[in-house]
């Protein structure tokens, strides 16, 4: 079998915890919450666990941002490790879980534990989103003496410590390149909506139309409230085990095809090369050199949309159309409906659904392939669950996405 | 319409280091400047100890004339720390001696509905404390 991990690595089992905008309680338990139902989903114990990969590790600032490290999980559940990995310089928040692959794929592991915690509803607590930013409350403002370094210096002192306005100034581009509109970016937000009205476990379920999304207050230009995610509380988890492993348990097991990780361009948010497109471009090409599938074998798409125009970003990138045509792409919204050529964030995304990090769209692929969609589940006209689906994650200057497959 | 300003009230400044004392306050002198190799002549931003073309060493500050063009920019809106004044502008601006030295800035002294990508903007500094804060106006022909 072709792909970078010739067919000996597989998805096994999927967990994800309450999700909430503010629910108050410790990240850990949710942590546990959708490590073990993650476990028993594969059919495992956590005796069988021998391994660990998360994003970004332990960290305490910016607040919420992550909900627990790799030694919080291993001692809480008292596992016996042969390979652990937490970090935030990782292809995009799914690089974790690549590493987790690649460990398997190497003989160093063969159960392992993939997951993301986020409390960022719950850490702004009613200060709102200047309670989490860099420079903000928790570093003690610029009344407090705080002083930004790293890439965060050539950023702060113009009033911008948020990703908002660094991937906004990427999106007027692309409308000034190609023509790309607030009308056709809106079908990302109104698609997402949609979809997560029959997501038992979304944020935002009640409609919202094209008008409403028109009106709304405006964020960062061309981006209003709606194109960008909602923080909140919530934990996902995926196990990654050996597919000879895989075949006795619970689930027939999803075959990783293939991961896209390239990133050839500057790794910074205004340095890089193509103000149209961001790493995202590198590492949808990257998925495709490393496999014979092609884009029009990919039955669902589950996209990153921190901001609505990174999933068009990553529609351009992952070929399912030309670099510059994601407007007209996604005009109308059909083709990326549940019933058109290409569903596109099935569980209502980031957007719509909570801003779990990356980790829910690989969550949401699975659920797909496994025919576990109920209301949101993609058929064929026959009736059929998808079989190939694509999972996308990151923006800006870090990024990865994979190709995963369970035959019918 | 407002003229475009800058934020104020909640302004962050850059911690000033050895690596990039140049860049922070070489306004004090009216001046941006950049570090250079002396070998190749390549620009480099941010500034890093080896030169990334030819990997030479031998790097120095040099002004550069301040013109640039505005590559993309966004009007922000939202006050993303308490006190921070809105409407203003964020953009990314590419330097006349070097297009891929991008600098990541606000326009100023410009009402807001005039700034266009393709426009061409000049440098402006102010200082706050110990730091000359790179701006970019409207060019003066």
């Amino acid at each position: 079998m072709a792909g970078p991990f010739q067919g000996r690595v597989a998805i096994t089992g999927i967990g994800q915890s309450d999700v909430g905008r503010r629910l108050g309680r410790d990240p850990l338990e949710l942590t546990l919450d959708a490590c073990l139902a993650a476990i028993a989903d594969a059919g495992l114990t956590p005796a069988d666990i021998d391994g660990i990969a998360t994003y970004p590790g332990a960290m305490d600032n910016p607040p919420g941002f992550s909900g627990a490290g790799v030694t919080d999980v291993h001692d809480a559940l008292r596992l016996k490790l042969n390979w652990y990995y937490g970090g935030i310089e990782s292809p995009g928040q799914t690089g974790s879980t690549i590493n987790g692959m690649m460990a398997v794929a190497t003989g160093l592991a063969s159960h392992v534990l993939c997951f993301r915690t986020v409390f960022e509803g719950s850490a702004q607590g009613a200060q709102g989103r200047s309670a989490v930013m860099t420079g903000g409350a928790a570093d003690g403002g610029s009344g407090g003496g705080y002083r930004a370094g790293g890439f965060q210096q050539w950023v702060l002192p113009y009033g911008a410590p948020s990703a908002a306005p660094w991937i906004a100034m990427f999106a007027q581009r692309h409308f000034h390149e190609f023509g790309t509109t607030r009308e056709q970016m809106a079908q990302i937000a109104l698609n997402a909506r949609k979809n997560a009205a029959s997501n038992p476990k979304a944020i935002y379920g009640t409609p919202l139309t094209l008008d409403d999304y028109l009106s709304a207050r405006m964020i960062s230009e061309p981006f209003c409230l709606f194109d960008c995610d909602v923080p909140c509380d919530g934990a996902t988890a995926v196990i990654v085990s050996r597919t000879d492993l895989a075949r006795s348990l619970r689930k027939p097991p999803i075959i990783v095809e293939s991961a896209g990780t390239a990133i050839r361009g500057r790794p910074s948010w205004d340095q890089w090369d193509d103000l149209t497109t961001m790493s995202v471009r590198d590492a949808g090409l990257s998925l495709w050199e490393r496999t014979h599938l092609r884009p029009s074998d990919v039955e669902v798409a589950e996209l990153y949309d921190g901001f609505s125009f990174i999933a068009m970003s990553w529609l351009e990138a992952l070929g399912f159309c030309g670099r510059g045509e994601s407007g007209p792409f996604i005009e109308g919204g059909h083709r990326i409906a549940l019933d058109g050529e290409l569903p596109l964030n099935t569980n209502g995304g980031q957007l719509s659904s909570g801003r779990l990090h990356g980790y829910g769209f690989l969550h949401e692929a699975c659920v797909q392939l496994w025919g576990e969609g109920a209301g949101r589940q993609v058929l064929s006209s026959g009736g059929a669950r998808p079989e190939l689906a694509v999972a996308a994650a990151g923006g800006g200057p870090t990024a990865s996405c994979l190709l995963l497959s369970c035959a019918r | 319409m407002s003229e475009s300003g800058s934020p104020r009230d909640h302004r962050i400044l850059p911690k000033v280091t050895a690596t990039n004392e140049h860049y922070w306050r070489g306004g004090e002198h009216g001046t941006l400047v950049l570090l250079r190799c002396r070998s190749c002549g390549y620009r480099l931003h941010p500034p890093t100890p080896v030169c990334p073309q030819c990997l030479g060493r031998d790097l120095a500050p040099e002004a550069v004339s301040g013109r640039a063009t505005v590559a993309t920019f966004t009007i922000n809106h939202q006050p993303w720390y308490p006190g921070l004044e809105v409407p203003f502008v964020l953009a990314i601006v590419e330097l006349d001696e070097q297009p891929d030295v991008r600098i990541t800035t606000n326009i100023v002294n410009c009402p807001i509905p005039d700034v266009r990508i393709g426009m061409r903007v000049q440098v402006v500094f102010r200082a706050y404390d110990d730091v000359w804060i790179p701006f970019f106006e409207p060019e003066v022909a």
